[in-house]
């Protein structure tokens, strides 16, 4: 790559898990996402970068079921589909990790992990089923190699910043889930615990999921992602393969000092 | 905590530590563990029952009579309004809000009850049925209220503080005082069970308590879980059994004529068998069933439940109708002790005599954290307090002065308990 040209990533040769094309999204008069394309394919991680107000959330969001778009189309496995509300998404096999996390503090790790989704019988009253959840959480813990939780009957508020962005994310994958969103995963993490979500999102990868991770620090993006996205001002305005890039590089297309050519 | 298998207790850390380092590293971390939990507010009811017990050893050092027999058959009838309104009181709180309305809804249910069956002429148990039903219907109205309009809960209860109140003096009419002579309706406070289902009560309570713990050990050894040592479940059905035994043995008159239990053989108040009643059936209610999971989670992060896919409204408008329910099941057993619905009741006093007994038994006034176990235990502290002050000859100035001490103390423990758990990470 030379001069100010910037070359879109040639197209792997599989069917993307999620295909986003020409999505627009308007607030009012303003544009949040202009003709956007966007692709996941399984087994990778996706970086979705750019300034504030470049539209990711807005993407996301579109992703996960809590925006609807404007125009546009939406492919999952390669079918049209339209995600309506987030119960959608999750049908789908999309699921979505806010940086709030969404985590209920006062309850232990496996009642966070199976909220809202109980082994009980169906009528409400009957007695949880406990034991199979405890049996479920730890192995899909252990399954993502997330080991540094003593034990999973301790209330999650008494969990580090990356054990608790660990069980978020676990709770994320565990139903079979395909894609999973991360908004900001490192973004309140020291260094020890960075590196321990940023392995856990290899992990993922390994296991076939399509991830896409939006976050702000360049170096984490290198580390992780297999192609990175720029959004510019609603724009997808680059996207690189992190083994033919430089940091320089994205920066720069963040900043918006090069312009992809239309 | 709603959890199967909680932390380890201070006590099993202290054993393994102890393996590791020898009898006084195992001190050290027992010590250490057990003031950690003591500030973050993580020992449960300990403190309360530690409290219960100053309470007692003090009044029985005043007066002799206070742990008699009939003393405490006393007591339990008269913890039987204050606690079965805080169990509701403790729901309420778990979800992070609050019903003021409680006592309004008890003189209401009271007053309908007698209006219903001495007025009207009704069978006693459609009397109770629709007292009952008209305190969730409240309940419910006031949640719904609050869940779908999105009106404070503490505002919408006030306005049914005095709302309600107005309701019961309308059904009441002008004599103010319905008196209520139905055996049915008085048995509630004043029948006591036969000895022979006392003794059949108190040893399938300890037995079956001690075979479900047994069981659960078990079955999570089973499936390769940590669980409980034998040692541990062994003491805790021991401890349980011993409560229940020695209970009924009192109250059934087996140690008569001692001299600290005196000549009382009447045996166990029907009033204190429903209340415990309720607090066990609503403890397993919100530890072990989905809708209690669901209390609890809407309570520690109402839009992480939502977002969850729980029906938050709907788990809002349940609570308050329960907490409706109790308070009207509490209108019965008054209606009962009093032999009348009357307006010489104080809701504002009773709602506040339960809220502060659901708070004293260790139930956070912020939301997520607590047990049904505190209104009972809260019912006796406050109860015990008010008996024992009665017998040294104290009037109602003194009591209402130590009851609001013994408020602030416990909701001071809570709110240190709470900055506690944020200084260590754990809000």
């Amino acid at each position: 790559m030379e001069g100010g040209e910037q070359i879109a990533a040639p197209l792997p040769q599989r069917t993307p898990i999620l295909e986003l094309k020409g999505v627009s999204k308007h607030f009012g008069a303003v544009e949040a996402l202009r003709e956007v394309d966007f692709e996941v394919y399984p087994a990778e991680v996706v970086a979705l970068v750019g300034d504030n107000g470049a539209g990711k959330s807005t993407l996301i969001k579109t992703i996960a079921g809590t925006h609807q778009p404007d125009g546009g189309t939406i492919l999952f496995e390669g079918n049209e589909v339209k995600i309506h509300s987030p119960a959608d998404a999750t049908r789908l096999g999309v699921e979505t990790v806010y940086q709030d996390l969404a985590l209920c503090d006062n309850l232990d790790v496996v009642a966070n992990m199976f909220l809202g989704r109980e082994n009980a019988p169906p009528n409400g009253v009957g007695p949880l089923d406990e034991l199979s959840m405890e049996k479920r959480s730890l192995g899909v813990l252990q399954g993502l190699n997330v080991t540094t939780i003593r034990s999973v009957r301790t209330p999650v508020a008494s969990l580090s910043g990356g054990q608790r962005q660990s069980v978020a994310i676990s709770r994320a994958v565990m139903w079979n889930s395909k894609i999973v969103v991360l908004d900001e995963p490192t973004a309140a993490l020291g260094v020890a615990q960075t590196e321990q979500v940023l392995a856990l999102i290899k992990r993922l990868r390994e296991q076939g999921l399509g991830v896409v991770v939006i976050t702000h620090n360049i170096q984490e993006v290198f580390e992780v992602a297999d192609r990175i996205i720029v959004l510019r001002l609603g724009r997808r305005v680059a996207t690189f393969e992190h083994a033919e890039t430089t940091p320089e590089q994205v920066v720069g297309a963040i900043m918006g000092a090069r312009q992809e050519a239309a | 905590m709603a959890a199967a298998a909680p932390e380890p207790s201070a006590l099993e850390e202290a054993a393994q530590a102890a393996r590791r380092e020898g009898l006084a590293g195992g001190a050290r971390i027992f010590v250490a563990t057990t003031w950690q939990r003591l500030r973050t507010g993580e020992l449960g009811s300990l403190p309360v029952l530690v409290a219960l017990a100053i309470i007692w050893a003090y009044f029985q050092a005043k007066q002799d009579v206070f742990l008699s027999a009939r003393n405490l058959s006393n007591l339990i009838l008269q913890i039987g309004v204050t606690g079965t309104i805080a169990v509701g009181i403790v729901l309420v709180l778990l979800l992070g809000e609050i019903d003021l309305s409680v006592g309004s809804i008890m003189i209401l249910s009271s007053a309908l009850l007698a209006s219903a069956v001495i007025t009207h002429g009704w069978a006693w148990y459609w009397g109770i049925v629709i007292a009952v039903l008209v305190g969730a219907a409240i309940g419910a109205f006031q949640g719904a209220w609050f869940a779908i309009v999105g009106v404070p809960s503490f505002v919408v209860t006030l306005a049914g503080l005095l709302g309600w109140q107005g309701v019961q003096q309308h059904v009441l009419g002008a004599t103010g005082t319905i008196n209520v002579f139905d055996s049915h309706i008085s048995a509630i406070a004043t029948s006591y069970l036969p000895h022979v289902w006392g003794w059949i009560l108190a040893i399938a309570a300890a037995g079956l308590y001690a075979l479900s713990r047994l069981w659960e050990a078990a079955r999570r050894r089973r499936a390769r879980l940590p669980a409980a040592p034998v040692f541990t479940v062994v003491v805790g059905a021991a401890l349980v059994a011993a409560v229940a035994l020695l209970a009924t043995a009192i109250l059934n008159g087996q140690f008569k004529n001692h001299w600290i239990f005196g000549d009382y053989t009447a045996g166990i108040p029907t009033a204190g068998v429903i209340l415990l009643g309720l607090v066990i059936f609503f403890a397993w209610l919100t530890t072990r069933t989905r809708f209690g999971r669901y209390i609890f989670a809407v309570g520690g992060n109402a839009e992480a439940a939502r977002r969850a896919g729980i029906n938050v409204r709907l788990i809002r408008i349940a609570v308050f109708a329960l907490s409706g329910f109790l308070a009207a099941i509490a209108g019965l057993i008054q209606t009962a002790r009093l032999a009348a619905a009357s307006l010489a009741i104080n809701p504002g006093q009773v709602t506040l005599e339960a809220i502060a007994a659901a708070v004293i038994g260790g139930t956070s006034l912020f939301g997520g954290r607590g047990s049904v176990w505190s209104a009972l235990l809260g019912a006796l502290v406050i109860g015990s307090v008010a008996n024992g002050l009665d017998l040294i000859g104290q009037g109602p100035d003194v009591k209402l002065m130590v009851e609001g001490a013994i408020l602030l103390l416990a909701v001071t423990v809570d709110a240190v308990a709470r900055r506690g758990r944020a200084a260590a990470g754990r809000v």
